[in-house]
C-alpha cells in the first residue's frame, strides 16, 4: 500500500514540477523593454543589486531570464531524476569522465561549423558535437574495463584526461580560425547562462523533459539493474542495454547541461542532488522525487543569482546552491542526516544507562532481601532506600556519570530522595527495574538455551518478552529462572 | 520500436532449437562446458545431467568452479565451448523456468528499497517491460516473504535486516518466480541457525512440489543430511549421482585432493552420516 | 625548426611528466586514480585565497594554499563518505565540484586587480615557461623547469625512502596498520604529494596534463607488468615520451590540417593516451592481439579435443 502511494506521490510531483514551469514558459510573450533592461543588468559588476531586480529576476518577471531560468530548472529535474540512477549504479565519476570528454566534439563540430561557411556558434551542432565525443569516451570506458585488469577508476580518469587534452588541443588550433574569436568556447567549460534565444531554449527543455521521462518511464527496469544487475541478465533483461541507455540518458542531460554550467561542473548536477535526496528517505520513489526537487530548486536559484551577479561564473554559482542543500541535508534530514542519527544514538545510550541503573538498584535490594530472609526462596522483594556507593560499586560508572543518570533518574520519577544522602525507587520505578530485570534475565537464559535458533530474535529493548517468543517458551525459561533462583514474577502477568 | 522491444523482451516467446542431445524431461544437461576467465580454464569439459525432481547439492574446494557452474547455466560468464540445455532448450528460451539465488555479497544492501520490493522483482520478468508492479504481484511477493517467514519484516528497508533474513529475501524472490528449476549460490554461508532451518525446510517443500534445486554447498558436514543428490566438483566433475552412493571417503578424495583438514572435517561427516 | 627553447618546453614538460607519473603508480595501485582529477580541480580554491591574502603571485604562497586545499579535498571526501554513508565516488565529486566552484567565485573576485585566469589554471601555458629564467649554478635555467625538478626530486625522494611501507599500504592497508605502519598516514603523504605536484605544475603545463600524466603512463605500465618496480619505471618511460612525442606533436600536427600550432600540454594528454592504446592492443602478457590469438587457437583445440 505504501509503496503505491509513493510512486503516486511521485508522479505526481513531478507533473506538478513540469506543469508549472511550462506555464511559466508560455507565460507572456517577449518584452523588448524587459530585454534591454537585461542587458543593462550585465553591466552592473559584482556589486549587490537592488531589492526591485532581484524580485524581477526570482519572481521570472524578464523574458529572457525566465527562459535561462526555467531551461536551467528542468535541467536539474531531469539530472535529479538520471542522477539517482546513475548514483545507486555506483557510477557517478562516469559522468564527470564523460562531460570532460565532450570537449573534443565540441571544438571539431566548431571546425566543420565553421569551415562550412557558417560561424560554428549553432548550439545544436556543437551539442550534436559534444553528444558524439562523450559517446565515444563512455564507449572507450566500457571496452576497458572489460577487456582488461584495470578497474573502474582507471578506466574512468584515463577517458577523462585524455580526451580532454585532445579537447584542448583541437581547441587550441581553431581558436586561430577567424571566425573562432567570436564562438567564446571556453564557456563550454565554465558555463555562462547571460542569454539564450527560444530556439535553444526550446531544445534544451524538450531533452531535459524527454530524459527525465524516460527515466521515470524505465523506473522498474532501472531499478532492477541497479540493484543486481546479475540477477537482471538472468532474467534477461538487457542489461547492457539498459546500462548503455542510462549513460546515454546522463549524456544528454550532461550536454545540455554545459552551457548552463560548464562540462566541469556540470557532473555536480548529476551527483548532489541525488546524494542529498538519500539523506531524506529510504524508499527509491521518494529519493527520486526529492531529487528531482533539489536539482529544480539549485537550477532557479542558481539561475536567477547569476542573472543578477552576471560576473560570477553561473555553473559555480548553481553548484554552491547544490551544495548547500546537500550540506543542510546531510546534517538535518531527520532519516539519515548526521544530527538524526547522532540524536539516535544518544538516546538509545540514555535508554541503555538508565537499564542498566534500575538493574543495578533492583539487583542490589534482591541481595539484600535475601541477606535478610536467610536466604529463603521467594521473598518479596522489599524496597529499602540504597547509597550512590551501593549502586557505584554495581557497574563502571565514573561517579560524574552516575550523578548524571541519577538526576534524569529523579526528573524521570524512578528514583527519589531518602534523604541522608540516600536514594530509594519509587513505586513506578521499582515495578520498570523488576520489568527490566526480569526481560535481561530471560533473554540471557534464551541466549544460553537456545542459541541454536536466532540471535537475531533476541530484542532486549522489548517491552515484554511475550510479545516476541512463543509462550511456551517463556515458560520453559521461567523454570530455568527458577531452578536458578533468579526468577521475578512477571509484573503484566496480573490478570 | 515495437519490434525491437519484442526481440529484447524477457518473456521470450521465441519457441528456440531443441538442442537433440538434451531429452526435454531433463531439467538440467550439461554437455562438454568449459569456461575460462582471461587464460585460466576454471570449468573442463563438465558433461552432467540432473534428473527432474532433486535436491542436489554442488560441493568442492575453493575454487573448483562451483558459482562459475551456475553462472555459466545461466548465461552470466561467457562460454569458451559447451552446451547447457534447461529442459532440452537453451537457457535464453527457458528463463520463465528458473529461479536465480545470487550470493548474498554480490548487492549493495544500503539500496533505498523494502524487502517487498526486492521480492516483487522476482515477478519483473511475468510483467515485462513498463508495466508497473500492482497489487496481485504485491500479493504474490507478500505469500513469498510469508513462506520464508518473514512477512512482518516486509517494508522495512533491507540493510535493518539480519543477514540470514536478507537471505531468506533472497530466496523468496527466487520463490516469487514460481520456477521449476532452481540455481541458489551458497544461501547457507554465514546464516543463524534458524534461517539455515528455513532454508532446509523450503528446499524439502519445494522438493516436495517435484521442483528441482542445485544448490552450492561448503559444509560437508551437513551435505548428506541435506541433498539426495550430489555433484562433485574441481573443475571437472569428479561423480555426480545419488548422495548415498557417491559419499565415500574415495570420492572426497578425489575431489579434494590433498587437502588434509577437509578430509578430516569429511572423515567426521562420514562417521555422522553412517551413525 | 627546432630551438633551444623547444628543448627546454620538452624538459621542462618531462621533468613534471615523471613527477606526476612516480606518485601516479600508487594512485592507480590504491584504486584512488580519480583521486588525482579531484584534488587537481580542488586546488583552485587554494590558489585564489593564497593570492587575496598575500596580493603576489608569489610560489611560495600559492603552494601552501594548493596544498593545503589538496589535502582538505582528501580529508573532506573520507569524511563526507564515512560520516554521511555516502559512495566515495560521490562524496568525491560533490567535495571537488564545490572547491572548485569556490575557486571560480573568488578568481573572478580576484581577477578584477590581476591576471590571474581560470584559463590557465587548466592548460596553463608551457610555450611561455623558457622566458622566465632564474640562475641556478651559472645556468640560465627556466623557473618552471627549476621547480619541477625540485618537486620531482621530492617526490622520489619520499618514495626510495618509504618504498616498502608504500608498497605494503597499497595492497594491504589493514596489514600495514596492523604492522604499525599508519596506511593513513601513508594515504595522506600521497595525497600530499599530488596536491604539490599539481600546484609546481598548475602554471607551467597546466592541470589537465597532471591529471593524464598521473594516470595513464601507470595505467600502461600496469598492463605491460605486473610489477611495482618495473611498473614505476615503464610509468616513467611513458611519461617522458609522451612528452617529447607530445610537443613534437604540437608543432607538426596542426599542419596537416592547416593550422598553426596547438597547445603542447593537450597534445601531450593526448600521446599518453596513444601510448596507452598501443599497450592495450599490443601487451605481450595481454594485450588484446595476443588474447584473440590465444582464443583463435584455443578454440581450435578445443574442436581438436572434441573430434577425437
Amino acid at each position: 500500500m505504501r509503496r503505491v502511494r509513493t510512486e503516486l506521490w511521485l508522479r505526481r510531483w513531478l507533473v506538478g514540477i513540469v506543469v508549472c514551469l511550462g506555464c511559466l514558459a508560455a507565460g507572456s510573450p517577449a518584452n523588448a523593454a524587459d530585454f534591454d533592461r537585461q542587458q543593462s543588468l550585465a553591466l552592473t559588476g559584482v556589486e549587490w543589486p537592488a531589492p526591485e531586480e532581484v524580485w524581477e529576476v526570482v519572481a521570472l518577471k524578464n523574458y529572457n531570464t525566465r527562459l535561462v531560468v526555467l531551461s536551467t530548472a528542468l535541467l536539474g529535474v531531469a539530472a535529479g531524476l538520471v542522477g539517482s540512477f546513475l548514483l545507486l549504479r555506483k557510477r557517478s565519476l562516469m559522468g564527470d569522465a564523460l562531460s570532460h570528454a565532450t570537449l573534443p566534439g565540441i571544438g571539431i563540430a566548431f571546425a566543420i561549423g565553421a569551415s562550412l561557411g557558417g560561424t560554428g556558434k549553432s548550439l545544436p551542432l556543437l551539442l550534436a558535437g559534444a553528444t558524439v565525443s562523450g559517446v565515444i569516451g563512455v564507449l572507450v570506458m566500457l571496452a576497458i574495463r572489460n577487456s582488461t585488469r584495470l578497474r573502474d577508476d582507471v578506466a574512468m580518469g584515463l577517458v577523462l584526461s585524455v580526451f580532454f587534452g585532445i579537447g584542448v588541443a583541437i581547441l587550441g588550433m581553431v581558436q586561430t580560425m577567424p571566425q573562432a574569436s567570436a564562438a567564446g568556447l571556453e564557456s563550454f567549460i565554465y558555463g555562462k547562462t547571460a542569454s539564450m534565444v527560444k530556439s535553444d531554449f526550446f531544445f534544451i527543455a524538450s531533452v531535459a523533459a524527454v530524459s527525465a521521462l524516460i527515466a521515470v518511464v524505465f523506473f522498474k527496469e532501472f531499478t532492477l539493474l541497479c540493484f543486481d544487475d546479475d540477477y537482471a541478465a538472468s532474467q534477461g533483461w538487457p542489461a547492457f542495454g539498459l546500462d548503455l541507455l542510462l549513460l546515454g540518458l546522463v549524456t544528454a542531460v550532461t550536454v545540455i547541461g554545459l552551457q548552463a554550467v560548464g562540462l566541469i561542473l556540470v557532473i555536480a548536477f548529476l551527483i548532489t542532488p541525488p546524494t542529498a535526496a538519500r539523506f531524506w528517505t529510504e524508499r527509491l520513489p521518494k529519493m527520486m522525487g526529492i531529487s528531482a526537487f533539489i536539482g529544480a530548486l539549485s537550477g532557479w536559484l542558481g539561475a536567477s543569482l547569476s542573472a543578477l551577479l552576471p560576473r560570477l561564473p553561473a555553473g559555480a554559482v548553481i553548484v554552491l546552491v547544490a551544495a548547500s542543500l546537500f550540506v543542510i541535508s546531510m546534517f538535518f534530514a531527520p532519516a539519515r542526516g548526521v544530527i538524526g542519527r547522532w540524536l539516535r544514538h544518544r538516546r538509545l545510550r540514555k535508554k541503555v544507562n538508565r537499564q542498566h541503573l534500575l538493574r543495578a538498584a533492583y539487583e542490589l535490594l534482591e541481595a539484600r532481601t535475601r541477606q535478610n530472609g536467610n536466604g529463603k526462596r521467594e521473598m518479596p522483594i522489599i524496597n529499602v532506600p540504597f547509597s550512590r556507593a551501593d549502586l557505584q560499586s554495581k557497574r563502571t560508572w565514573s561517579p560524574r556519570e552516575l550523578a548524571r543518570i541519577v538526576r534524569s533518574e529523579i526528573a524521570m520519577g524512578h528514583l527519589e530522595d531518602a534523604g541522608e544522602g540516600r536514594l530509594r525507587l519509587s513505586e513506578e520505578g521499582f515495578g520498570e527495574a523488576a520489568r527490566i530485570t526480569r526481560n535481561h534475565r530471560l533473554w540471557e537464559v534464551y541466549l544460553v538455551k537456545h542459541a541454536d535458533i536466532a540471535p537475531s530474535h533476541v530484542d532486549r529493548d522489548a517491552d515484554m518478552v511475550e510479545h516476541i517468543l512463543e509462550a511456551d517458551l517463556v515458560r520453559r525459561l521461567e523454570e530455568e529462572l527458577r531452578d536458578r533462583d533468579a526468577w521475578i514474577p512477571s509484573p503484566h502477568l496480573i490478570q | 520500436m515495437n519490434e525491437l522491444l519484442k526481440s529484447m523482451s524477457p518473456v521470450g516467446d521465441a519457441a528456440g532449437e531443441d538442442l537433440s542431445f538434451h531429452p526435454p524431461d531433463v531439467p538440467l544437461a550439461i554437455h562438454d562446458l568449459t569456461v575460462a576467465y582471461h587464460r585460466k580454464p576454471v570449468l573442463w569439459d563438465v558433461d552432467l545431467d540432473i534428473p527432474e525432481g532433486k535436491l542436489v547439492g554442488i560441493v568442492g574446494p575453493n575454487g573448483a568452479g562451483k558459482s562459475t557452474l551456475i553462472k555459466a547455466c545461466l548465461d552470466l560468464v561467457p562460454k569458451t565451448s559447451g552446451e547447457v540445455g534447461i529442459y532440452g532448450k537453451p537457457y535464453k528460451n527457458q528463463r520463465h523456468l528458473v529461479g536465480y539465488v545470487p550470493q548474498r555479497e554480490s548487492v549493495d544492501w544500503d539500496f533505498p528499497v523494502s524487502a517487498l520490493d526486492v521480492v516483487a522483482m522476482g515477478t519483473y520478468r511475468r510483467l515485462g517491460w513498463f508495466r508497473r508492479v500492482g497489487k496481485k504481484e504485491r500479493e504474490a511477493a507478500m505469500a513469498a516473504l510469508e513462506q520464508v517467514g518473514i512477512g512482518h519484516l516486509a517494508h522495512r528497508q533491507i540493510s535493518q535486516l539480519s543477514g540470514g533474513q536478507q537471505q531468506r529475501v533472497f530466496l523468496a524472490r527466487a520463490l516469487a518466480q514460481d520456477a521449476k528449476i532452481y540455481f541458489m549460490d551458497e544461501p547457507f554461508a554465514a546464516v543463524d541457525a534458524a534461517t539455515e532451518e528455513a532454508i532446509v525446510k523450503l528446499l524439502r517443500s519445494l522438493n516436495e512440489q517435484g521442483k528441482t534445486c542445485l544448490v552450492v554447498h561448503h559444509d560437508l558436514a551437513t551435505v548428506s543430511r541435506y541433498f539426495d543428490w550430489l555433484v562433485l566438483l574441481n573443475m571437472r566433475v569428479v561423480a555426480s549421482g545419488p548422495t548415498s552412493e557417491l559419499f565415500t571417503p574415495e570420492n572426497l578424495e578425489k575431489t579434494y585432493g590433498g587437502q588434509l583438514s577437509l578430509l578430516n572435517d569429511a572423515a567426521k561427516a562420514l562417521s555422522h552420516a553412517t551413525r | 625548426m627546432w630551438t633551444s627553447f623547444d628543448t627546454w618546453i620538452v624538459v621542462t614538460a618531462a621533468l613534471c611528466a615523471v613527477a606526476c607519473a612516480l606518485p601516479g603508480c600508487f594512485l592507480v595501485l590504491r584504486k584512488m586514480s580519480m583521486m588525482g582529477d579531484a584534488i587537481s580541480h580542488a586546488v583552485l580554491p587554494g590558489l585564489a585565497v593564497a593570492f587575496l591574502i598575500t596580493g603576489t603571485r608569489a610560489s611560495s604562497a600559492m603552494f601552501l594554499g594548493a596544498a593545503i586545499v589538496g589535502i582538505l579535498t582528501a580529508i573532506f571526501t573520507q569524511w563526507v563518505s564515512k560520516v554521511g554513508n555516502v559512495d566515495r565516488g560521490a562524496a568525491m565529486g560533490i567535495v571537488f565540484t564545490t572547491l572548485f566552484a569556490v575557486g571560480l567565485l573568488l578568481i573572478v573576485r580576484a581577477a578584477d586587480n590581476v591576471d590571474l585566469d581560470p584559463g590557465c589554471v587548466l592548460y596553463g601555458a608551457i610555450e611561455l615557461t623558457p622566458l622566465d629564467v632564474v640562475k641556478v649554478g651559472g645556468f640560465d635555467i627556466p623557473r618552471a623547469a627549476a621547480v619541477l625538478g625540485t618537486v620531482l626530486l621530492i617526490n622520489f625522494g619520499i618514495i626510495a625512502a618509504l618504498f616498502k611501507e608504500m608498497r605494503l599500504s597499497a595492497f594491504d592497508p589493514a596489514l600495514a596498520d596492523t604492522l604499525g605502519f599508519s596506511s593513513r598516514f601513508l594515504h595522506y603523504l600521497l595525497m600530499t604529494m599530488v596536491a604539490v605536484t599539481t600546484v609546481a605544475s598548475f602554471e607551467a603545463v597546466g592541470s589537465i596534463i597532471v591529471i593524464a600524466m598521473l594516470i595513464v603512463p601507470a595505467a600502461t605500465a600496469l598492463l605491460l607488468t605486473r610489477r611495482l618496480i618495473p611498473m614505476i619505471a615503464i610509468a616513467v618511460g611513458v611519461a617522458v615520451i609522451a612528452a617529447v612525442l607530445g610537443h613534437a606533436s604540437a608543432l607538426t600536427v596542426p599542419k596537416w590540417f592547416g593550422f598553426d600550432t596547438t597547445t603542447s600540454s593537450g597534445m601531450m594528454a593526448a600521446m599518453t593516451g596513444l601510448l596507452f592504446g598501443l599497450a592495450w592492443l599490443f601487451s605481450p602478457s595481454e594485450g588484446l592481439v595476443i588474447r584473440w590469438l590465444i582464443q583463435r587457437r584455443g578454440s581450435d583445440g578445443l574442436h581438436e579435443g572434441a573430434s577425437n
